[in-house]
Formats: structure tokens, sequence, C-alpha cells
């Protein structure tokens, strides 16, 4: 042991920074009343900036100091020349580049900095627009930087284009990086407003290509990828309308869920007096809408859109739009032509093929297809869906929903094809129903042998329906069939259904004519 | 008496009431490398006292880094080669000192830029240097003399009078030493390709750096005769974390990992990012890629993938089965794996796999490199060594070891002043050893070149990127390549400039193994007043130039020599790219020495340090020098070492001492410093 450095034991080191944190304790404690004390007196004056500078300096994020800084500042600024104003403030900004060496991450610091830069008489964005890039390149996901440089990008004018470079240049050094793809994403539609047909078409997805063929389990170039094939918002419209003399209903029909405070009803050039009410209680917003009225209305005006429906003197009549499958489900990837989404689907399978297990290529590789043509890809998908339950079994239930969406809506497909008002959908382990408001006019729907677990509220939206056959399946509730005009004859065997006290009442109170079989 | 006083007088002490410590030593480690350096901070940091010894007047042996200026006057004293050989009565082990740098040295130097005054004139100021000492062939007979030769004349002549007095006989071979510059400038003239051939023509030459202006900025550059890099997760960078040695140094990233293929440089996409962003690859090679590196970054979990190319199948064939194309697998063999093509799959994939675990620690190359150059590696284990008490003494070299026959171990060495200094170990570098204490010769040798040029090989947005650019063979026959381009914010050579270092392992010179490799490269002036073509003038010119050879001893191993059992001999640097190796040795030796003691704790925080003045308890002399007459002298006890003591602590030469002094480089760590 000779010749030996002697060191503090481990015991002794940790007692003396036990005492070292008292002491800054008790020092930081008597700061922070005597501060808060001074601002309850209303002194307003430079010590006040030098005490809370010494708190803030080591705890950046006590929010309160920075308010009363902005007060004294405030206060300051009314008694000094423009000159000194501005030295004021750039001192103050020099203070916070300090604080936020403490904290990068602290709200009041960023805020603070934001502040500061409106009451600047001469701000220096090249100067802050620096301080960003700098965070941004010791921690790229700082959101809080992102924030404040989307203020500094607003305030100095930096073009799109140089921006879009900037994401160019952090997507380069590691592309796992949200915050700059959806920054690309929030610059694109900017730079070109309107998608601009065939120029350099394959261009903008390269970058995405790159990414998820480097690494295709990094899902932030999957997410950015699927925005960038486009998902449209479906236009607000009254996609259809179905009138029934017989028991005196107007039912509407919407593109996408609406409260109908707008919708006038027109008979016959005037204007009615109507109440609407959503298909089912629970819905304030609703795609299906129902008045009662004895009349037949030939126009319907809301805020948004107007439709005209000549009803003859039949007993009901509806009218709607030949809808096509563009229309009704392509939404979630459509803005591009089918040639580019064309293209894309042959990017995906190529990848495919190296890697056969990516849930997030087999996952866009079904929405491509849906987007092309849903039924001529229906069975692969329903491959591509069983191999994704088995690679991602967390997500299976997600996988089973999201098929069953797309079941029914091919399902629509065909029948709208076939013209027909009937809906068959059995023994195809359907777990969720949607689109019922597609379903305005069936009459006959077969849902028998799925892995269904309730009748959804939505189920309301049948208004035609009179033949339910749901036997073989999980139900447990049957919520939606309370509101049911025509329905005349259910079957539910072999569910589970808890008889609450409303569901007795169901099975006795005789809607007039309605066959219930459980 | 006044044998020891010389010893102080050469040491640098700063107390006086310590200077005969350095005879009471547990280690004396003679002729300072890497791993020298290392063994010495890992003894002086456990408590031992150590004596570092070096002929020379730099730090680092042949890991040093030279100024440009200093590297002129090196490769000026390159033209003499010195030998050391002392007659020794049967009680001496007799210790030959070979050559610096290795026993075959082949150095030339070529300065292609021109003075900016004399437009035509190609400049011949400095004429190329070539100097061929043959070991092998004077077979250690024809040795040559020494002290005189080191450039160091106060201290050879000082060195003398000792020597005289002492049992150990002078050098005898003194007669050989006017002979030797002849050799080598006819060896000079008998290749005419090495005449000095510069120069730009004059109408591009307004703006190029001249040799003047090289000169003058000498003290920018610092040139390594080593070229490696620090693997992120290799031994020595977990060593300089481990033991707190970081903290002397500051490290740069390298910033990228270049190719040359099909004629032209290349980026090599290693890391996810260089994938991402690699414009050269298809989407498809891009999967590829990763898909095989993310295998090999955990290979032993998937032996099913492998086991059909093991034992004996080589890696290439694997990554032929794994069905990268032909870039992919150049890419991985030469870039990532650096390997050769007959390089076994298992090792290939160990390699590729260090390669992998390195990436992403510090950057997006797994290198990094230190700040200065490598020389200040062993420098900064020296301040450790020295923190904790260890002495250092340049220019100062052992004449022989006194061994006690029956134990066979060495009880003290002689300086060259005859000053007889005891000790339980002596660590020497393998060069010190005489031909005959060894059991075998091989070794194998490297062939060095250093460039200085005007720009990158692959220029890009930012000019301040270090690249190491792997070679595949340009024909099967010949080696694979290593080159590392420093740019000046690396601190090795001036802006405007880039340093480069080439590296091979020898089959022929270093100048025919690495000459077709830069005038592939670089743009290389031949004939004076030529215009350059346009595809020359698109390389990078070349300023100046020097071809070495360096002998690779990193193969021997104890066994090979027949030397007391407590001499422990370290290679010198080996080919390999990063330093592992030579840690490894230096760990091996240090349990060897100390079998007990950890490896270089870390160093404690100065805070934490008690200043007690507890006697013999207390630290070596870096802390408090008053105790440690106390501390060394029961330890030389315990040791029960047979030498004298000198109670007299005050007799001194104060004016022998300054001018050592003087002459030692600013850099040298006294012992008392804190």
């Amino acid at each position: 042991q000779h010749g030996r450095v002697k060191i503090k034991s481990t015991a002794q080191q940790e007692e003396e920074k036990r005492k070292e944190r008292e002491k800054k304790l008790k020092a930081y404690v008597s700061a922070r009343d005597g501060i808060l004390k001074k601002r309850s007196a209303g002194e307003h004056d430079e010590e006040a900036l030098q005490l809370t500078q010494q708190l803030l300096s080591s705890n950046p994020d006590f929010a309160t100091l920075w308010n009363y800084r902005r007060e004294v500042l405030l206060h300051l600024e009314t008694l000094r020349e423009k000159d000194e104003v501005q030295k004021l403030y750039e001192s103050e900004l020099h203070f916070i580049e300090a604080c936020l060496k403490v904290n990068p991450k602290s709200y009041g610091c960023w805020h603070h900095r934001s502040w500061v830069n409106t009451r600047l008489p001469q701000p220096d964005w090249t100067r802050e627009l620096g301080l960003c890039d700098r965070c941004l390149s010791l921690d790229e996901r700082n959101f809080h930087c992102w924030d404040y440089r989307r203020v500094v990008v607003k305030e100095s004018g930096v073009s799109v284009e140089q921006e879009l470079q900037f994401t160019d240049h952090l997507i380069g050094s590691n592309f796992s990086n949200y915050s700059s793809w959806h920054y690309r994403s929030t610059l694109l539609p900017q730079l070109h407003p309107q998608p601009v047909p065939d120029s350099a078409p394959n261009a903008k997805y390269e970058l995405a290509h790159n990414a998820f063929f480097t690494d295709p389990n990094d899902q932030s170039a999957w997410f950015y990828y699927r925005w960038l094939l486009g998902r449209a918002e479906r236009e607000e419209m009254i996609s259809c309308v179905y009138v029934s003399r017989e028991g005196e209903r107007v039912s509407v029909a919407f593109s996408k869920p609406v409260h109908v405070k707008g919708l006038m009803l027109v008979l016959d050039g005037q204007p009615q007096q109507v109440q609407w009410r959503s298909a089912h209680p629970r819905f304030r917003h609703s795609p299906v809408w129902v008045s009662f009225t004895s009349a037949s209305p030939s126009s319907f005006t809301s805020s948004k859109c107007k439709r005209l429906c000549h009803v003859l003197g039949s007993a009901e009549s509806w009218c709607r739009d030949s809808a096509t499958d563009q229309e009704l489900f392509r939404s979630e990837l459509s803005v591009e032509k089918s040639s580019v989404l064309q293209a894309e689907l042959q990017s995906c399978n190529q990848l495919l093929e190296l890697e056969p297990q990516n849930k997030w290529c087999l996952l866009t590789i079904i929405l491509l297809m849906r987007a092309l043509d849903p039924l001529g890809h229906e069975k692969e998908t329903l491959a591509h869906f069983q191999t994704l339950k088995e690679v991602d079994p967390m997500r299976s239930s997600y996988y089973s929903d999201l098929c069953s969406k797309f079941l029914i809506e091919n399902t629509i497909l065909k029948m709208e094809y076939a013209e027909v008002r009937v809906f068959s959908l059995s023994d195809k382990n359907l777990t969720i129903l949607c689109h019922l408001d597609q379903l305005l006019f069936v009459t006959h729907i077969n849902l028998s042998s799925n892995q269904l677990l309730r009748l959804p509220p939505q189920f309301a939206m049948l208004q035609c329906l009179e033949v339910l056959e749901a036997d073989d399946n999980a139900i447990e509730s049957l919520e939606g069939l309370y509101h049911l005009p025509k329905l005349e004859e259910v079957s539910l065997r072999n569910n589970r259904i808890l008889f609450s006290k409303k569901s007795k009442c169901f099975i006795r109170n005789p809607f007039s004519g309605v066959r219930a079989s459980a | 008496m006044a044998r020891i006083s010389q010893i102080e007088g050469n040491f640098q002490f700063r107390e006086r009431s310590q200077w005969w410590s350095v005879t009471v030593l547990s280690v004396c480690v003679h002729f300072p490398g890497l791993t020298e350096s290392v063994i010495a901070a890992a003894c002086s940091r456990v408590g031992q006292s150590v004596l570092h010894l070096d002929r020379r007047n730099y730090y680092a042996g042949n890991w040093a880094s030279f100024t440009f200026n200093g590297l002129l006057s090196w490769i000026e004293e390159y033209k003499v080669i010195y030998f050391y050989h002392f007659h020794s009565d049967t009680s001496l082990c007799k210790l030959y000192q070979l050559n610096k740098i290795a026993s075959k040295c082949y150095l030339l130097c070529v300065i292609y830029s021109e003075e900016e005054e004399e437009t035509k004139a190609p400049l011949t100021s400095f004429q190329p240097v070539n100097a061929e000492t043959v070991s092998e062939e004077t077979n250690g007979d024809s040795t040559e003399a020494q002290d005189t030769v080191t450039g160091d004349d106060a201290m050879a002549t000082d060195a003398k009078t000792p020597n005289e007095e002492h049992e150990v006989s002078e050098p005898k071979e003194e007669q050989h030493t006017s002979d030797i510059s002849e050799p080598s400038q006819s060896q000079e003239e008998k290749e005419p390709q090495l005449i000095s051939s510069p120069a730009d023509p004059p109408v591009e030459v307004e703006k190029k750096i001249t040799y003047q202006k090289l000169v003058k900025e000498g003290r920018r550059f610092n040139i390594d005769l080593v070229s490696k890099l620090m693997y992120s997760r290799g031994a020595l960078v977990d060593l300089l974390i481990k033991s707190n040695v970081s903290r002397y140094a500051e490290f740069k990233n390298i910033g990228r990992i270049l190719t040359y293929s099909n004629g032209k440089v290349e980026q090599v996409p290693c890391s996810r990012a260089d994938v991402f962003a690699s414009k050269q690859l298809t989407v498809v090679e891009k999967r590829m890629l990763m898909k095989f590196l993310t295998f090999c970054l955990d290979f032993e979990q998937h032996p099913e993938e492998y086991q059909g190319m093991t034992p004996c199948k080589p890696f290439r064939e694997f990554l032929k089965n794994k069905k990268l194309t032909e870039n992919l697998q150049d890419f991985v063999l030469h870039s990532i794996a650096m390997v050769t093509q007959q390089t076994l799959t298992e090792e290939g994939l160990k390699a590729t796999q260090h390669f992998l675990r390195c990436l992403g620690r510090y950057g997006n190359t797994p290198f990094l490199f230190p700040l200065y150059g490598l020389g200040e590696i062993p420098q900064c284990f020296c301040r450790m060594c020295a923190v904790f008490g260890g002495i250092y003494c340049l220019r100062h070299s052992v004449q022989c070891l006194v061994v006690d026959k029956a134990a066979n171990k060495v009880k003290a060495v002689i300086d060259t002043r005859g000053q007889r200094i005891s000790c339980s170990h002596f660590v020497v570098e393998d060069s010190y050893i005489r031909d005959e204490q060894r059991q075998s010769t091989a070794y194998r040798q490297i062939s060095r070149a250093v460039l200085i040029t005007d720009r990158s090989v692959l220029p890009s947005e930012s000019d301040q990127q270090i690249s190491l650019v792997t070679i595949p063979p340009l024909e099967p026959s010949a080696p694979a390549v290593r080159m590392v381009e420093l740019c000046s914010s690396s601190m090795t050579c001036m802006p405007g400039t880039y340093l480069v270092h080439l590296t091979c392992s020898s089959s022929g010179t270093a100048q025919e193994d690495l000459a077709p490799v830069v005038s592939q490269l670089f743009h290389v002036s031949t004939i004076p007043g030529e215009e350059p073509s346009e595809e020359e003038r698109s390389k990078p010119a070349v300023l100046w130039v020097m071809y070495f050879n360096m002998r690779d001893t990193s193969a021997l191993d104890s066994s090979s020599y027949s030397l007391p059992s407590n001499v422990h001999v370290c290679t010198g640097p080996d080919g390999s790219l990063c330093s592992d190796y030579s840690i490894k040795l230096a760990e091996s030796v240090f349990h060897h020495i100390l079998p007990d003691e950890e490896f270089c704790p870390p160093a404690p925080n100065p805070e934490d340090i008690i200043y007690d003045g507890d006697g013999p308890q207390a630290e070596g002399p870096g802390f408090d020098e008053s105790t440690n007459t106390e501390a060394d002298k029961s330890q030389a006890e315990e040791e029960g070492a047979a030498h004298e003591k000198s109670p007299s602590t005050e007799s001194s030469e104060p004016a022998e001492m300054d001018s050592v002094t003087q002459q030692a480089p600013s850099d040298t760590t006294p012992p008392s410093e804190e």
C-alpha cells in the first residue's frame, strides 16, 4: 500500500455532498421567500431581476419567477430609452440561453424567449434561427425548440424551400425523427398547394422509400409515406334521402356525421318546420337524420349542400348517388393517380419479398390495394390480414376490426352493383359493424356466424330493416335494435345476450309483428 | 558518489531530497511507446515507483508525433544509423539497440510544392532522403555508433566520463560511424526515380502552398509515425475512460468511411444514416445490407445462418451465399470488416460485429481520433504516470542490465553515464533487444507513406472531416491499403492542407507498395513544367511525400526472447487499424509484474484526495514530495534490493541540471507537477 494516493471513502463523499445540498437548499429557500415578498410588495427594480436570475439559473422551471421578471421588464421598459430597452432585452436573451443549458426542455424558458422577442425593438431572427439549429442538432426531437422554431420561421420569413432543406438535413442525420417528417408534411402542401401532376412523380416518395427499405421497422417514415399517398377528406354532402309515406318519415343520410342545425326541408317550394332527430338518441352528430312529416319533400337544403328529390306516389321512395367505390371508401389513399399508386404498390411488394414478416409493409400494401381495386384484391388482402395477425398478435384485434370494415365495404359495393336491398355477410369473422349509414335502404341483413359482440347504436340507421339474422355470434348487447321502425324478424340464436331489464322489455313489448328468436 | 550526483544532474528534480529515489525503482521502463507508457501509468497508479528512460528527446518512440520541422530533423537524423553494442563481462546482459524505427528502413521524401518566387526551377533545396539501414545484412555485427550521433552532444559527452570509470566497457565500434552517409547516398543514385521531381507548371502555382510555407507553418503539423484510429468500443477507449486518462486529451470523430473502387472514391454506407442517404445503392441493396449488418450485430444468436460456413470457408464466400451484390460484398469485406479475401467466416463476422458495435457511440462512424495526433495518447499515460510519481528522463539511455544469474533476474540497470539504478522490473521495447536474445527473429514489416495534400480525396459540404479510406488491393497479389486523411481541425496539419497517412503490410519497400496507390488517388507531378491532364487536375495535388518501412514485431511474444524473467519486452506498434493489441499486451505485462493489483483503476478526482501528510502513508511525489523519501526507503528495504544508498541529499551540479532542463521539451512532466 506504499505510495498510494489516499482517497476519501464513499461515505465521506456522500456526507460532504449531503451537507452541500443542505446548504444549497437553505440558500434557495431564503432567496425564494425574499423574491416572493418583494413581488407582493410590488417592487419592480433591477434588484428583482438579479434575484430572480440567481434562482432561475439553477431552476429554470419556476414559472412564477418568469412572470415576475416579465412584470419587472414591462415596468423598466417604460422608464428607458429605446436603445437601453434593446440592451435590456438582449441581455435577457443571453440569460435565457444560460437557463436553456440547464434545462433545454423548460417550458418557462422557451415561452419567455418568445415573449422577449415580441418586446425586442429589433429582434435578431437570424441569431434565433441559429440557436434553434444548434438546439436541434443536440436533440432533434426537442419539441419546445420545434415550436419556437416555427415562431421564428414565421417571423423572419424563411422560405419554405429552405425549411424543406432543413428537414432533409435532419432526416439525413437520423431518419427516426417524427418531428422532421411531420414538419415536411406541413411544408409540402405550402410548396405545392395542388398536387403537381407528373413533376418527377417518384421524387417525393424516394425519401420515404430510402427510409423504409433501410429500416422497415421504423414507423416514422411509414406514417409520412401514408400521408404522402393522401388521405382525402370526404366532402360533406347529402348522400341519400329516403321518404316513407307509410311511416310518414323522411330520412336523410350525409356523407359524414353532422349536426343538422341548418337542415331545411322544402316541400313543393315551401319550407317546412320539422323536428329532426338523429338515428339514435345517443348521437348528437350522426350521418342519418329522421324527421316525421306527413308530406313528401321535394328538396333539402342544409348550410352546405342542397339536394332535390322527386317523390312519386308510391309508398316509399328514395334518391341517392349511384355510389362508386371511389367515392365511398377510397378516402384512405386517394390523392394520387392510380398509376402512381400502382408503382408504389410494386415498391412495397418488392420490400415484402425481402421482409415477408414486416407489419408496416403488409399494412401499407393492404391500403394500396384497397385504393386501387378493393374487390379485385380482396383475396390477397385477406391473406395479408392473416399474416399480420400472426406477426403482430398484440394488435390482432385491430387487424380484425380493420378487416371487418373492409369486408363490409366490399359487400356494400357488391350490393350496389347488384342493386339489391339484401346485405349478406355471414361466416366472415366480422368483429365490428361499420358503414351502417350506407345501408339505409337495406331490408334483409344476414350476419350469422361471425364474431360480433354487439349490435351497436348505429344499427338504428337501418331505417328499412325488416329481417335480421345474427345467429352464432357472441352478441351481448342489442342496443341498436330499439329504434328500427320496420323490423319484423330477428334471429339471434346461439349468442351471449345479457338480459337486462331493457332487453326483457324488448322481448315482451310486441313491436307488432316482430318475431324474435333468441 | 560522484556517479550518483551525475544522475541527479540529469534528472529533473525539483526536490533535492528525493534525487536518489530513482535508484530504488520498482519498475524501470525503457524506450516507452504506447504499451510501455500504459504499463508505467498502471504501475505508478497503484503506488509503484517508475522511472522512464528514453534516449530520444521526444516522447512515445515509434508512436511519436512530429511537427513538420521535427519530422525533417528526424529524417536528417535517419541518414545515420545507430547501433548500440556494449561489450560486457559475463555478469552483464548485453543490450543491443537497434535502429529506432526498423531494421530495414527505406525513407524517401519528395517535395512537390514549389516556391512562389522561383517559377521555373523545381525546388531542390530539400533532397530526397533515402536511408537504408540493413540490419539483417549487417547481422548485428557491423554495429555502428551511438551516443555521439543522438543529436545531444552535451549528454553524449557527459556520458562518456562515467562510462570509462565504470565496469561497463564503452562501445567500441565507433570506427564505422563516418561511413554511413555514403552508402545511403549511393543508394539514392541507384534509383533514379527517387530524385526529386517536383513542380506543377508555373501557371498553376500562384495559390499553391509552397514548401517554404510548410516549413514556416511546420508547428501546425503533428505527423504520426504510426497511423491508427480508435474504435469507440475498443480496448484503448475503454481504458482511457476507465482510468480517467481521457481527461488529458480531446478527440474528434472520424466523419466518413470511404473506399476506392472502379477508379473513384466513394462513401461506404456503414451506419443506418449512411445507408439511408446513400445514392449509390438501390433500395433493395439498402435492405440487403441493413439486413446483413443487423444479423452480424448478434450473429452468435443465429448459428444456423452461418453454420455451413465455419470453420474453414472464407468470409467472402459467406457474403456471396448471403446474396449480397458484388458491390455490397466489397463494402463489407474491405471497409466494414476490413479483412482479406482469405479471412474465415467467423473471424469476418466478429470483425463486422466489432465495427457495428462501435457505431453510434460517438458518431456515425465507429472511430475516434485524438486531436494533435496519435502521439498524444502515450503522452497522456505518461502524464498519468507522472501525476502518481513516475519520473521521466529523455535523452537518457540504459547501457546494460545487472543480472543475478542464479535467480535469472535483473537487479539493476546501468545507464549511459554508468549509473547503477536498482529496479525490480525492467520493461523495454522490442527494438532494444539484441538478436542474440531472440529465439526467433520472424517479424513482418509495415509500409507507410505520409503525404501532405492540398485538398480532400472526396470534397464534400464540410471540408473538416477525417476520412478513413480503405483501398482494396489494386492487383490480387498486392496488399490492401488503409488510408487516413486528416483535416486541419484535427490539429495535425495547417489549414488548407490535408495530412494523409497510408499503411499496409509490406511486400516490398514502402514506395513499391504504396506509390501505385498514391498515383491513382493523387496528382503527383513527375516532369517539371508538364501540364497536368484534366483528370490529374481533378485529383488532390501532393505537396510533400515520405515513404518508410516500419518493423511490426507484434507476432513475437515472451517466448521469443531469452531474457531474465523480470525483463518485459513490449513489441512495437502493429499494422492493424486499432491499438487494442498494444493495450492488451500492456495489461498482460502489468499482471505479470503485479499479479494482485487492479489494472488502471479510475484516478480519483482532485477534490477527493486527502492531503494529511501522514508520513509513508501519503501519496507519491506527485502530491507530496517531502514524504517520498521515507516511502521509498521502506519500500526499498522490503524489496531487499542490494544497492548503494546515498545519505547525501545535497550534492548537485546546478549548471548541468539547468542545461538538461532547457533541452528537454517543455512538455516534460516533472515529478512534482500536480
